[in-house]
């Protein structure tokens, strides 16, 4: 139990069902003073605020938005935790802020009707207030107020009508009269008191009880086995059989919606909404094929945004990265700590700060159609296909996501309810080609692959070939997900119960506000990964230092240089040395001795050791292994394309051969569409799985797969060719 | 006219038609779910659409829409009062 002490202001928990605008309700009442974590041990989310209003400062707490306390998900666990004042750090609840949408009140007050049972205070936010005439709904308020015993205020976050009203009550609501509810399932109400009456004192409240005999082996029960002993599963068990067993949970819907019927024909008319040119347009475009083209057309728009709006910014953070890590790097004297500082920790800020216009640009996206209820409609069309691959239609934003990055995705299958869909869509996730592939795609392709038109002029070679690897990317990844869902995460199909909200409006404020968040959110997540790995590379490529022989004779080259060249010819005979230079240090540095080390591992698809020590590199953050090539080719860590390019076609194996074959990069191309080479991404696996037996299985797995489709390629290929 | 009602399941409702709920067979999560978002007997239950290949359905009650698969509809009897014409 959180002691009453953590904190001094009154705790209000915000609750209602999703879309109803609870967020931009909580936002508007918090603005920025609001944080946003984890609840301990888990995924869901907290959001604390604080709220001013006359008599002081009220702490409100904004719950994940849920249907029922039934208890079945994770969302409504935490939620029943919270409300009975279990949850670890924050004090009991002194009353409930309970979210009605006014156009929804049949399906809303299922939630309110379980809440009136919880003997707290409680006030209602009645929102969508200003949708309802459109609708054709009117909610008589005085007279629902009177059947809620509570307060119930019309609020329109947006404008900010009835907010202060709804601040005054807040203000007041410890001190209100509890609602009188009289048990709808009276039988187990009783059945839960006397269970705890012979438990031990304060081992489980009346609610949790009450959850817990309505499903005993629901998570409910499982977890008040865990808490106080399996002996409470039988008890529950035969006080469950006596109620009326399987069909239960089913009597209380029942039983509470024969109430909610009584209330909303008493306080609620419905007239026919009146045809507006809004709702026509929302009919033609829920038709089956056109709501299929113009969810290709979303996704068209939200692709070209994320990849070429970021361009510019990207470039800018490149170049400022660039000029920062110059400016230090001559600002410094030569050594260890310029090295760190220039090549180590400004090149690794910069390698996180690089896809923050990107992650951003694509959480504005979903933030915005999620708010418009445009993602609940693309998963009800895409069900039908992502079930074949044993996803769920929820599956399909995650999975496009991460077409950007795979962090944003995996943290976005938490609207996916079933665990062993989330879990083969969060797997799935990191073979979609993210935006660190596509640079070295872009690399090797222009450099091997020959730029011939195929199919009579109508194709591109090179085209083919990037396509080839994003549609690789996506056949893996399904492939992936249909046999873990036919082998460790076997088990019945999950239902896709959804709601499908109507179009609405965003609130620019809270879309401003969860943006910030996830931003947020993203920097510690990835960021924190993304740097330290940046600068162990770093250390590896940097240390040991060449031998006092090598620094020799490099000074020596570099005073014969400037002993016989001057102006341009000298210029030019520096750069090449220090490239040089660069290079032979990087050969003997321990990430050079790794290279070499692991060389034989790599030698059936052809690579040397350089490639190998470069790949190796890329195996914290793929995108390294562009500058990694960089060096160790003597072209430098901030080489143009087209220099590294030339190089690369012209490095030879020892033999003297042709390293860089077609074979050998279209193996090492087919290396990288399945390679988990990203550090960030199994840290964020770790995370949404709570446990390393993911993210060690999606690692070990695509490696090898990696390595076999790798060496396939090249000897395909090779026999080819 | 007078209508006679005839049941079926609530898969088998076609596009547009609205049917009161008869009986649900409720043992199953997926229907148990349903039935906290509102759909339980007595209610009227509209099929609005059907997504790409039939399935899931598109279902609204009192003008709230929520999506159902094939597979928890059949086990959701309706009565459609057809008019006899």
């Amino acid at each position: 139990m959180a002691s009453p002490d953590a904190q001094a202001s009154p705790v209000i928990i915000a609750i209602g069902n999703p879309n109803t605008g609870k967020s931009t309700l909580f936002n508007a009442l918090t603005g920025l003073r609001q944080k946003t974590a984890n609840f301990p041990g888990v995924t869901v989310e907290k959001h604390v605020g604080t709220v001013t209003v006359e008599s002081g400062e009220l702490t409100l707490v904004d719950l994940p938005g849920t249907y029922s306390l039934s208890a079945r998900s994770i969302d409504e666990l935490i939620a029943i935790d919270v409300l009975v004042g279990n949850a670890a750090g924050l004090a009991p609840p002194t009353a409930l802020l309970v979210v009605l949408d006014a156009t929804n009140l049949y399906r809303n007050l299922f939630l309110a009707h379980q809440l009136r049972e919880l003997g707290l205070p409680m006030v209602f936010a009645l929102t969508m207030t200003d949708l309802a005439p459109g609708k054709g709904v009117t909610v008589n308020v005085e007279a629902l107020q009177e059947r809620l015993g509570a307060p119930v205020i019309p609020v329109v976050a947006r404008t900010g009508e009835g907010m202060e009203a709804l601040r005054r009550a807040l203000a007041s609501a410890g001190t209100l009269p509890v609602p009188g509810a009289t048990p709808a399932m009276p039988e187990l109400r009783e059945s839960a008191t006397t269970l705890q009456a012979e438990l031990a004192a304060e081992a489980a409240s009346v609610t949790e009880l009450e959850r817990a005999i309505l499903e005993p082996s629901g998570p409910a029960g499982r977890r008040l086995a865990e808490r106080i002993g399996d002996a409470v599963s039988q008890e529950l068990q035969s006080r469950n059989e006596a109620l009326g067993g399987p069909s239960l949970p089913a009597a209380e819907a029942r039983t509470r919606y024969a109430a909610i019927r009584d209330i909303v024909e008493a306080v609620e008319t419905r007239t026919p909404p009146a045809p507006s040119p809004l709702r026509r347009l929302g009919r033609v475009f829920n038709r089956p094929v056109p709501a299929f083209a113009l969810f290709l057309v979303v996704m068209a728009v939200v692709f070209q945004a994320v990849f070429s709006w970021a361009t510019p910014l990207m470039d800018i953070i490149d170049a400022g990265a660039a000029t920062l890590s110059a400016a230090v790097s001559s600002a410094l004297p030569p050594g260890a700590l310029n090295s760190l500082l220039s090549d180590g920790v400004i090149a690794g800020v910069g390698a996180v700060v690089i896809f923050l216009p990107q992650i951003l640009i694509l959480f504005l996206f979903i933030i915005v159609l999620e708010d418009m209820g445009y993602m609940a409609r693309a998963a009800f069309m895409m069900d039908r296909i992502m079930r074949a691959a044993g996803l769920s239609g929820r599956a399909v934003i995650p999975l496009i996501s991460s077409f950007a990055c795979a962090v944003p995705g995996i943290m976005g299958t938490r609207v996916i309810s079933d665990r062993r869909t989330r879990i083969a869509t969060i797997i799935a996730a990191p073979f979609m080609t993210c935006s660190a592939r596509l640079p070295v795609y872009a690399l090797l392709i222009a450099a091997f692959v020959p730029r011939q038109s195929v199919a009579g002029g109508l194709l591109n070679l090179q085209g083919l070939v990037l396509f080839g690897l994003y549609a690789l990317g996506i056949v893996g990844g399904i492939l992936t997900a249909m046999l873990i869902k036919r082998t460790a995460l076997r088990g019945a199909d999950p239902t896709l119960v959804l709601e499908l909200p109507g179009f609405r409006l965003p609130d620019a404020r809270s879309v401003a506000i969860r943006l910030i968040d996830r931003g947020k959110a993203f920097l510690k997540r990835a960021g924190t990964v993304i740097f330290t790995v940046a600068i162990v590379v770093w250390a590896l490529a940097y240390f040991p230092r060449p031998s006092a022989e090598l620094l020799a004779q490099q000074e020596q080259a570099t005073a014969t240089a400037t002993a016989t060249l001057s102006g341009q010819a000298l210029e030019e005979e520096l750069t090449r040395l220090a490239n040089l230079h660069a290079a032979q240090a990087m050969e003997q540095s321990a990430l050079g001795r790794i290279g070499k080390g692991i060389e034989p591992i790599f030698r059936p698809l052809g690579w040397d050791w350089r490639l190998s020590a470069a790949v190796v590199a890329g195996f914290p953050a793929r995108e390294v292994v562009i500058a990694v090539l960089g060096t160790i080719f003597a072209v430098g860590n901030e080489a143009e394309p087209e220099a590294l390019s030339d190089r690369l076609q012209n490095a030879q194996a020892p033999d003297g051969t042709a390293l860089f074959t077609l074979p050998v990069v279209l193996g090492l191309m087919v290396f990288y569409a399945f390679c988990l080479q990203c550090a960030a991404t199994v840290a964020v696996i770790r995370r949404e799985t709570n446990s390393w037996r993911w993210p060690v299985f999606a690692w070990t797995y695509m490696t090898v797969l990696a390595y076999v489709g790798a060496f396939l390629t090249v000897n395909i290929a090779g026999a080819v060719a | 006219m007078p209508s006679r009602p005839t049941q079926s399941t609530l898969a088998e409702l076609s596009v547009g038609r609205s049917a009161v709920v008869a009986s649900i067979d409720d043992q199953l999560t997926g229907v148990q779910r349903l039935m906290a978002l509102g759909l339980v007997e007595g209610c009227t239950v509209t099929l609005v659409r059907r997504a790409l290949g039939g399935d899931p359905l598109e279902i609204s009650i009192r003008d709230a829409a929520m999506s159902v698969r094939k597979a928890e509809a059949r086990h959701i009897r309706v009565n459609t009062s057809s008019t006899n014409s």
